[in-house]
């Protein structure tokens, strides 16, 4: 399975796909949760805004971005706010170089997920004291000075949580990959996650279980390493955390 | 007992009577008893009559599978069938989804159909591993009946494996008022088919389209044929380890790069829609389209097979079919094969039925082709006789899952990438020589 250059593949796509998406998100929600924290009009209004496309499904957000936004005719939403500006068409999802289909599946998946992490900040935020705040304030602590030294590391058991959970996500990526790529029971063969590659394999037309599951227990293997690296990096589960 | 006696009670047995091993142990079992209920129920398949039945007779319960059909009536006619066949209760399941696949794995557990429908009949490793019946004996006299390439791709080694339900095509069709607007003839070869996509591309309106991937999926038969060439030999040897192949692969490169052909319309080569709403002048899609191109185009549209890549090639159309099988790990093999040829070889009503009432298809039996009343004249009356004259069957029994896959894989990479179609091929050939050594074995 390991000499398998497409299994390979795939294992490199997944890693590109992580490498970006996971700090990404990370940044973004933490950004919005500022934000949103920091507003005194609204508040709520902004949060459940943010927050509401976390209950909409992958497969759909998927065709949306797919067949509405992002399809290669002028019609296509992101085709139209080009033609204002006289650009012509891009085929988004057909062009293989330059691969702007991970800029629809890249979009797909923060629209989707920057609102739950947000939301996981915002009530890390919260919990915050006002009195360290306030404290930094006398010391004439502001702005960035603030965020680095009390916003941030009173965060670190969110940020923790957050980082464990993208990068599962990440590991799960499926949904949008299969919805947004796949063609009328085909795959290109680029982009392909591990999770992709294997359905193909094992469920798919090529109906090899032998290798299906090798290639799974490799996945699962990965999966637990990366864990307890990432458990013995972050501390996980210290006392006094 | 109180609530808040039963929440001390569990606080307690929590707290001191439990070790926490103990709990996550009953946890345990209880969750694996719920996931075995689960398996054990609602599998979709009715329990095998028992007791006094006797094979074959009237207690038997049959599990009929077809996919999901897009036409509006389809489902109620196929269930209007079944319910008309006496000797056996027949079941009908409507499989949405990723059908193909979900039924080859279904095969392998006993929660599968007794007859089902499969596209261009079982694959390779099905009959391989044993998996459908040999149904030869049911075609029987009636064999010359049908169309020829398409049985032939159902069978293997002299035996038939499926009966041909309806054969569909899939042919060029293009806006006749934009041609002659452009003064273009229905271009004869695959350079002018080129040349015209050129001259009709204007504006927002493209030339060709051959699907939202530049034909990397859909064209790679077509083109083999246009060089006259074929996935396999007649002998089963690898068919296109030849130049022509690379300059045929290598011309879908050309429209690619020339911009002419349609790219990332909202529905794929498989609906009309493209066409019919201007975004394309020409487009390669299905028999199954004709009845929305008739509302949405009139008599603008014309039909015709994919051309030759040059003098010496062939022009060709694919055809496909949906072929009835029956599995070996049904109940009760022999009730099955009563039902599928009681439908499938008997009700020649049925059929007609079938392939024209609904959907818009061609009968697999040549004589009742005269009887559809909707093939008599027009477009649909020319893309019949296509099929006849020039049907291709899309791909043969022993090109697998695993060698389309390859091709596919390769088809993208010279369409969309630029890669060298001659380095592609022999690429897919590694794989196809070892598919084929593995199958032949």
């Amino acid at each position: 399975m390991l000499r398998d250059p497409a299994f390979r593949n795939s294992l490199l796509t997944f890693l590109a796909f992580a490498v970006f998406i996971v700090p990404t998100t990370f940044v973004i929600s933490l950004g919005a949760a500022l934000l949103v924290a920091r507003t005194r009009v609204m508040q709520s209004f902004f949060r459940s805004v943010f927050f509401l496309p976390t209950a909409c499904s992958y497969v759909v957000a998927a065709l949306v971005w797919k067949m509405s936004i992002f399809s290669g005719i002028r019609s296509g939403l992101a085709n139209a706010v080009l033609g204002w500006f006289g650009i012509d068409s891009i085929p988004w999802l057909s062009l293989a170089e330059p691969p702007w289909y991970w800029l629809v599946i890249v979009t797909a998946r923060l629209w989707l997920q920057v609102g739950f992490y947000m939301i996981l900040f915002l009530a890390g935020i919260q919990r915050i004291s006002p009195t360290l705040y306030e404290a930094a304030a006398i010391d004439g602590a502001e702005g960035w000075k603030v965020f680095r030294h009390i916003t941030l590391p009173q965060l670190r058991a969110t940020s923790t949580a957050v980082l464990l959970l993208l990068l599962i996500n990440a590991f799960q990526a499926f949904d949008e990959f299969y919805n947004i790529l796949s063609t009328f029971g085909t795959y290109p063969p680029y982009a392909r996650p591990p999770l992709v590659y294997l359905y193909y394999t094992a469920l798919g037309s090529g109906q090899d279980f032998g290798h299906g599951s090798a290639g799974a227990v490799i996945l699962t293997l990965i999966i637990a390493i990366v864990a307890v690296v990432q458990g013995r990096i972050l501390r996980l589960g210290d006392r006094g955390d | 007992m109180s609530d808040k006696e039963i929440g001390r009670g569990i606080g307690q047995a929590l707290g001191s009577h439990l070790s926490r091993r103990s709990l996550f142990a009953l946890g345990g079992a209880a969750a694996v008893t719920g996931v075995l209920a689960a398996c054990g129920s609602n599998t979709g398949r009715e329990p095998a009559a028992t007791g006094g039945a006797t094979g074959g007779g009237s207690g038997a319960t049959l599990n009929q599978w077809y996919h999901q059909y897009g036409e509006a009536g389809t489902q109620q006619a196929v269930e209007r069938y079944a319910a008309a066949y006496k000797d056996a209760t027949v079941k009908v399941g409507w499989k949405p989804g990723d059908y193909d696949q979900s039924t080859a794995a279904s095969l392998l557990t006993d929660a599968g159909p007794d007859v089902f429908e499969y596209g261009n009949g079982p694959t390779i490793d099905m009959i391989k591993g044993g998996q459908v019946v040999d149904l030869t004996d049911l075609v029987g006299d009636t064999k010359s009946d049908f169309n020829p390439s398409i049985l032939e791709r159902m069978t293997y080694e002299g035996k038939t494996y499926a009966i041909p339900q309806v054969v569909d095509m899939q042919l060029l069709v293009y806006r006749k008022s934009l041609l002659d607007k452009a003064g273009i003839a229905p271009p004869q070869t695959i350079d002018e088919l080129i040349a015209a996509a050129k001259k009709l591309t204007q504006g927002n309106v493209k030339g060709l389209f051959l699907g939202n991937d530049g034909g990397a999926g859909l064209m790679g038969g077509p083109m083999l044929w246009s060089a006259g060439l074929d996935y396999l030999t007649a002998d089963n040897q690898f068919g296109f380890d030849d130049p022509r192949a690379a300059t045929a692969l290598g011309k879908l490169r050309e429209m690619w790069d020339a911009k002419v052909l349609l790219l990332g319309a909202p529905k794929d080569w498989f609906d009309p829609s493209a066409l019919t709403a201007g975004l394309t002048a020409m487009q390669f899609t299905g028999l199954w389209t004709f009845p929305d191109l008739k509302k949405g185009l009139g008599d603008d549209f014309g039909v015709m097979a994919w051309p030759a890549l040059d003098g010496s090639g062939k022009a060709s159309v694919p055809v496909g079919a949906y072929g009835s099988c029956v599995s070996a790990k049904s109940k009760d093999v022999e009730a099955a094969k009563k039902f599928a040829k009681w439908l499938w070889i008997d009700q020649t009503a049925y059929q007609l039925d079938f392939a024209t009432a609904y959907g818009f298809h061609i009968p697999s039996r040549t004589s009742l082709i005269g009887q559809a009343t909707t093939l008599k004249e027009g477009q649909a009356a020319e893309a019949a006789k296509l099929a006849t004259d020039v049907g291709h069957a899309q791909s043969p029994i022993l090109w697998t899952p695993k060698c389309a896959t390859a091709f596919g894989d390769a088809m993208n990479r010279i369409v969309k990438e630029g890669a060298d179609p001659a380095g592609e091929i022999a690429k897919v050939k590694t794989v196809a020589d070892a598919e084929l050594k593995r199958v032949l074995a």
